[in-house]
């Protein structure tokens, strides 16, 4: 039985299921992400794990024991909100040491689980700091602070660092995993941001439309995605239409229409493909390589990234130009080569 | 050269809003029964006449009564009608408010006879509890209206956040809603009061033999001699009023950074 | 995410659960005595009783006398001077502590301090600022500027324009600065960069932008002056007297209550359907500006 248990978890407002029979299973310590777009459902499943919002069916366990009746004052749980939700009228000693009020644990021990906390989260000293005298990053920490003095079994994030402009959500984000690993409790994030979700997470979850499309590594999601749902999320991806001819033990040959016959190994074919399927190739941006001779094209744009740049081509034949991420090609005209062990056969429908 | 001219026009409306009420502290130390000008010489003997005033102390008496009970009802139904319009997405909310807020486009003086009609009709009297259901009608729309505002600056977030954290239910009202309530439940007992002790249409119809300070006023205008007396009174509710606000002002900046380290 | 949507699970009976004691009492308290205020319009008084039965009687003498049209009329005007004079004069100084003003919370409260004095005072206050020996005419007199007092300043229906616009000035102050304060200041700067002069930029955008509220304080002052019986008996005069006096009497003393009920219910729809097309109107003729 895993940490936190999942199962078959639906949820509705009244339309379409916000979330559709979920099921997940996330081992104690892990630092796990739901990632999807707006409306995938991502925040709803990560409000019934807190216990906000009641499943329609399915059943939520921590450690074995079914959450579905527990009020969200009584969860193993601990969550940090998008808002950050500070209590205006409450210092941000008082604010971290609100949850532990209950506890009535003698001064002493309080201050100093407090002190401990604020020097976790490097804010020593600041206790006595009015709420609104909080910078974004700070209150961000309190949140934390906030929910883990606390020690609750998972940590909840919902979107936290949405707010914090991009050199702070960097460096927040190296925190937060540093802070994982130290604390060494299960983290539970929730994020449309695909770079967060695969710099911190051991696992990722990519929702969409109240379903999980894949479950796995950010490395397996980046180089093996399962289906077109989650290529294109994650990263930038180019797709071409494409015809299985077929399937042998160790090589796949695929009518490729404008990149021709190919032969690709059969590793890269996604789960449930047959013969005569049609199929999208997938190929990453920084896997498409110049050469002297290959699929001619033209440069329609160039930007130049610093540690790399980035290319639109126009190939005859296709509207969308082709992506290609890497160093500029040599002089002339140009001409693009994708190698096979690259290219990855994913199902066509949606 | 516009903002020179408004904010002349500024002052020129702060004189034209000040003048009558000017006249009451001017007058009430005028050392003459007649409210005209030339000024008599200053006294005191007006106010001094108040203390000893029984009538008058009895109407004040019961028009603070009316006016807190007037302040406390209006204030808790504003609360939970502000509370269920705001929190929970209720079908015809829109209606409800606006039926609630009718009073407000009716005149008082069909209030108060209709609620007249409808004592006579049920057979009970009229007295000061009647008063004080006219008073109601007036007072809970300004209630809902601050209320309502106070609501929806409210962050959600902070009651999950309080539940999230480990408290039930009341812990979360007592810790986190009514602290951050409080500044707008305080305006709206302040604003009710102040309707209610001012109001005279409603009360005239309706207080039977019982007088609220209003009716108790409106009573000796026709004497020319209780003038300056009534002036006086006037002067005294208006210095109150001021102070009363100013306290209410001090108290909820107070309230608002208190660190509770203690607590 | 979090903030309002959160109320979607949320069981919507404890929301009308909370909300129905208000809409009950305030139903009670102002559905049932309206309604028995139109029953009683429809009976005619027999002694201190009602008669049995119903009868048009009283709406007849209330529509048919041309005294009571006179007065219906009169009230009409009056209130509407009244709004009109209030909302004209409160407009620019709400435009000033909205737009102008550093300590706006001391100018709101500066400009609502005259409005906790007993009304009924500040009424009386006016009748001695207006009056023969009254605060104008002598100050006049004394500085020679005039040698006789003036005699129209008081009792007649300019006086009880003049109470009333005062008495009522918070109510137009407040509803005109919310709307004003709410204006997206950004706005304002998008059509000035857009080619603007101060004053085109007044009329075409603040100005529009802050009818709801000028329609709203609109609404707020005309309905409930129209009732309004202590200022026209205080400085109203024979010429001043409005419908609400006439309401008044009938229920003081042994008067004649049904007449009373059905003065009310006449005056309550008349202004009701002023109003209506009042804000019906101004409604077509921002649509029609646009």
């Amino acid at each position: 039985m895993s940490f936190l248990d999942i199962s078959q978890v639906s949820k509705s407002f009244g339309g379409p299921p916000v979330v559709d029979h979920v099921s997940l299973e996330v081992p104690r310590g892990e630092f796990f992400s739901l990632l999807g777009p707006s409306g995938c459902g991502k925040t709803t499943l990560l409000r019934m794990i807190a216990g906000f919002e009641t499943p329609d069916s399915g059943t939520i366990s921590i450690e074995g024991e079914a959450m579905n009746s527990v009020p969200p004052h009584q969860r193993p749980t601990n969550m940090v909100f998008q808002s950050y939700a500070i209590f205006p009228h409450l210092n941000l000693f008082d604010n971290i040491a609100y949850g532990l009020r209950k506890l009535r644990l003698p001064k002493e021990a309080l201050r100093a689980k407090v002190e401990a906390m604020l020097a976790t989260v490097r804010l020593e000293g600041l206790g006595a700091r009015a709420a609104d005298q909080l910078s974004g990053g700070q209150r961000q920490r309190v949140a934390l602070a906030r929910a883990l003095v606390r020690e609750p079994k998972i940590l909840l994030l919902d979107e936290p660092l949405g707010a914090l402009d991009k050199r702070l959500r960097e460096a927040m984000q190296i925190e937060l995993r540093a802070l994982q690993r130290k604390v060494g409790i299960t983290f539970l994030l929730v994020t449309h941001d695909q770079e967060e979700a695969l710099s911190l997470s051991d696992r990722v979850a990519v929702m969409e439309g109240g379903k999980i499309l894949q479950v796995a590594s950010p490395r397996e999601l980046y180089e093996r995605p399962n289906s077109r749902g989650v290529a294109d999320f994650i990263g930038e991806i180019n797709f071409f239409h494409a015809t299985i001819r077929e399937i042998g033990s160790e090589f796949v040959t695929v009518n490729a229409g404008l990149l021709g016959i190919i032969r690709l190994p059969h590793a890269n074919l996604a789960i449930g493909i047959r013969s005569d399927d049609h199929v999208l190739l997938a190929i990453r941006p920084e896997h498409v390589r110049f050469a002297s001779e290959g699929l001619a094209g033209e440069i329609a744009a160039a930007t130049f990234l610093g540690d790399r740049s980035h290319f639109h081509v126009r190939i005859a034949g296709r509207s969308d130009p082709v992506a290609v991420s890497g160093s500029a090609p040599p002089a002339g005209p140009v001409h693009l080569v994708f190698p096979p062990e690259k290219l990855m056969a994913l199902p066509a429908g949606d | 050269m516009r903002n020179r001219a408004l904010f002349l026009y500024a002052f020129a409306y702060l004189a034209f809003l000040y003048l009558p009420v000017l006249v009451l502290p001017v007058f009430s130390f005028n050392n003459s029964e007649f409210i005209a000008f030339p000024l008599s010489g200053f006294t005191t003997r007006w106010y001094a006449a108040l203390a000893g005033d029984t009538a008058m102390l009895h109407a004040l008496g019961n028009s603070l009564k009316v006016g807190l009970v007037t302040a406390l009802l209006s204030t808790i139904l504003g609360l939970s009608a502000a509370k269920a319009v705001t929190h929970y997405r209720l079908k015809g909310a829109g209606a409800a408010l606006g039926f609630i807020s009718l009073p407000l486009f009716i005149p008082d003086i069909v209030l108060g006879i209709s609620l007249l009609l409808l004592l006579g009709a049920v057979g009970l009297p009229l007295s000061l509890a009647a008063v004080v259901l006219g008073h109601m009608l007036v007072c809970v729309p300004f209630a809902l209206t601050v209320l309502i505002a106070r609501f929806e600056g409210f962050d959600r977030n902070l009651e999950e956040a309080s539940a999230d954290l480990g408290e039930d239910g009341w812990g979360t009202f007592w810790r986190v809603t009514f602290p951050l309530m409080l500044p707008g439940i305080v305006a709206s007992l302040l604003l009710t009061f102040i309707t209610s002790f001012d109001e005279f249409l409603v009360a005239y119809f309706l207080s039977g033999t019982e007088a609220t300070l209003p009716i108790y006023i409106w009573g000796q205008l026709r004497f020319p001699e209780r003038l300056p007396l009534v002036l006086a009174l006037g002067a005294l509710i208006l210095a109150a009023s001021v102070g009363l606000v100013v306290l209410a002002e001090y108290v909820r900046n107070l309230g608002v950074k208190q660190p509770m380290v203690g607590a | 995410m979090g903030g309002t949507v959160a109320d979607r699970g949320r069981s919507t009976g404890a929301g009308y659960s909370l909300l129905a004691p208000t809409l009950v009492i305030m139903g009670l308290a102002l559905a049932a005595p309206l309604i028995l205020m139109a029953v009683t319009s429809l009976k005619s008084q027999s002694g201190i009783s009602f008669s049995q039965g119903w009868t048009l009687a009283q709406y007849g003498d209330v529509l048919g006398r041309a005294s009571y049209r006179r007065l219906f009329l009169r009230s009409v005007l009056i209130s509407g001077a009244v709004t009109l004079a209030t909302v004209a004069l409160a407009y620019p100084i709400a435009y000033f502590v909205a737009f102008h003003a550093r300590r706006k919370f001391i100018w709101l409260v500066a400009l609502t301090i005259p409005f906790w004095t007993s009304y009924l005072l500040r009424v009386f206050a006016w009748k001695i600022i207006l009056g023969f020996n009254g605060v104008i005419n002598s100050g006049l007199m004394r500085l020679h500027l005039i040698g006789q007092p003036l005699e129209f300043l008081l009792y007649n229906p300019f006086a009880v324009v003049v109470a009333l616009a005062h008495a009522w000035a918070a109510f137009a102050i407040l509803p005109i600065y919310v709307s004003l304060e709410k204006i997206d200041r950004s706005l304002l700067e998008a059509a000035s960069d857009l080619g603007d002069s101060a004053l085109r930029r007044f009329l075409r955008v603040t100005l529009p932008l802050s009818m709801p509220g000028v329609i709203g304080a609109a609404i707020l002052i005309f309905v409930p002056t129209t009732g309004d019986f202590v200022t026209p008996e205080l400085v109203g005069g024979p010429t001043g007297t409005m419908i609400a006096n006439v309401i008044e009497v009938q229920f003081n003393g042994v008067g004649n209550w049904p007449l009373g009920a059905a003065l009310s219910m006449v005056s309550m729809a008349m202004v009701g359907v002023i109003a209506g097309l009042f804000v019906a109107s101004a409604r077509a003729a921002m649509k029609a500006a646009r």
